[in-house]
């Protein structure tokens, strides 16, 4: 059954460290090795390592990369500055969200391509509308995925570990690496590329390289030393730990009946003085009043909300839960939302029908979570 | 409790039988598998002291971070006593399933559901072809 799954270049350390391989997106994934709550708690507290390999990596390049990327991008993209990363949303014509991606430009000016990140699950779809869109412009594409590994390094003490694995150029170093700054280093004479980015709330990188050296790669990172307490960390910490950090995740909070404005992502869009895919629309949704908005939901007691569970306020229905948990750092149950936008102030006081009990939640601010 | 000497139902409650004034007394928990399998518990819903449950219904639920679970009575009976100090101690469940993580103690009304329990043996190997 398994082997219809794909599998990452760390598939085999997974399986001998007893990760609980999961199928996410139609690639074969460690949920956890140990427990959740522990692999979260190394990440807030010293350095969760995880294996984001499955993440889509498309290159972009050819001459009009830019303005493709532009016309595709909520976010404008002409103004990127090299070695700088940007999150934006790719929308279809009706504002839906297609996807939520991370945008690279390079300083490379030999071989200058921007790189886009995007979910597993939309991978393919993203790579046919790249395709689909691009017969306007002069761009070639390419998809890196399975030529390359991606690796998180997530957690206060993972600024000290990315230096002693990875060497930092002449006259660079990766602990003044700012956040959403991309850099070249090199591990055993390989090119890495390293971003301070990550889906945590934590400080961290994430490293990008090919399949050839990932499983020495991972294991110089577990090993490079014993005080920092690096420790593998599968899918379900990434989950509570992005839940905590209030980002939403495509499939749950967003999807393409969902526009970046309801998703409270309107800092990811960019209308004035520029066109692209579903400017038009969401032009016009934003004097919409009336649409569920993304919120955050602190629940009394311990019970879990959960996806789908239906949010009430009076007895009636006003939305439905989209991703919950039980906060591992802040020990309470936790949800996003969407909910009519005259209950989705800050203080709100909703119900959530967890298996028929109606259980007390109010409208918190997002994120639930932030690092000092 | 001899986890060996407990019957076993196939969705992971086990049950240990005992006479008492000469009624038959259930105590039920849930196995070292399902408890590992679940992991990260952070919530357990009790039944009620009185609650009358039949064969294969749900009498409790536990939460972990990842998923909810109904826990299931294995026989037909009324719930006389719960053990209230789990709500403290969820650990209990996994340091020490077969004892202090009992769940509940259910008088038989009906022996009906008894024959369809595994014994210590045939729910290991349910556990391992799994």
């Amino acid at each position: 059954m398994t082997s219809t799954l794909a599998q990452t270049p760390l598939h085999s350390w997974h399986v001998s460290h007893v990760g609980r391989m999961v199928d996410f997106a139609g690639w074969s994934m460690p949920v956890q090795y140990s427990s959740i709550v522990a692999e979260h708690r190394a990440t807030r507290c010293h350095v969760g390592v995880f294996d984001i390999s499955h993440m889509g990596r498309i290159r972009i390049g050819g001459p009009d990369r830019v303005e493709f990327l532009d016309h595709l991008s909520t976010r404008q993209m002409t103004d990127l500055a090299e070695g700088c990363i940007r999150y934006s949303l790719l929308c279809n014509e009706s504002g839906g969200i297609l996807d939520d991606v991370l945008v690279y430009r390079f300083a490379d000016q030999l071989d200058a391509h921007w790189l886009l990140v995007v979910n597993a699950a939309n991978r393919h779809k993203i790579a046919s509308w790249l395709e689909q869109q691009s017969h306007a412009f002069e761009v070639e594409l390419e998809d890196l995925t399975a030529t390359t590994a991606m690796i998180a390094v997530q957690g206060p003490l993972s600024v000290q570990v990315i230096p002693r694995v990875i060497a930092a150029p002449p006259d660079h170093s990766f602990t003044k690496l700012k956040y959403y700054q991309s850099q070249r280093g090199t591990f055993h004479n390989t090119r890495v590329l390293v971003s301070r980015t990550g889906y945590t709330g934590e400080d961290g990188f994430e490293l990008i390289l090919p399949t050839e050296i990932a499983l020495e790669l991972w294991n110089a990172i577990l090993e490079c030393d014993p005080d920092y307490g690096a420790q593998a960390a599968g899918l379900g910490a990434r989950d509570t730990l992005r839940l905590e950090a209030g980002m939403p995740l495509y499939g749950h909070e967003l999807t393409e009946e969902i526009n970046p404005l309801q998703a409270n992502l309107r800092f990811a869009v960019n209308l004035q003085g520029r066109d692209f895919i579903g400017r038009e629309s969401l032009q016009m949704i934003q004097y919409e009043l009336g649409q569920p908005r993304r919120v955050g939901l602190q629940l009394e007691g311990r019970r879990v909300p959960r996806e789908g569970y239906r949010v009430l306020s009076d007895r009636a229905e006003v939305g439905h839960v989209t991703s919950g948990t039980f906060s591992p750092t802040l020990e309470v149950p936790l949800a996003m939302a969407y909910v009519t936008p005259q209950v989705a102030t800050e203080g709100s006081k909703l119900h959530v029908d967890i298996r028929g009990k109606n259980v007390a939640a109010r409208v918190v601010k997002l994120p639930f979570y932030r690092r000092k | 409790m001899n986890h060996e000497e407990l019957l076993y139902a196939e969705t992971h409650e086990w049950l240990h039988l005992a006479e008492q004034n000469g009624d038959k007394i259930a105590t039920i928990g849930i196995s070292a598998f399902a408890v590992e399998a679940l992991t990260d518990l952070v919530y357990i819903q009790l039944p009620e002291i009185g609650q009358k449950v039949a064969v294969g219904e749900s009498f409790g639920e536990v939460e972990s971070v990842k998923a909810v679970s109904d826990l299931y009575s294995p026989i037909e009976g009324e719930v006389i006593e719960v053990n209230e100090s789990l709500a403290d101690d969820l650990e209990a469940l996994s340091t020490d399933p077969y004892g202090k993580g009992w769940v509940a103690k259910i008088k038989l009304t009906d022996e009906g559901g008894l024959a369809d329990l595994l014994d210590a043996d045939s729910y290991q190997k349910q556990c391992s072809d799994g």
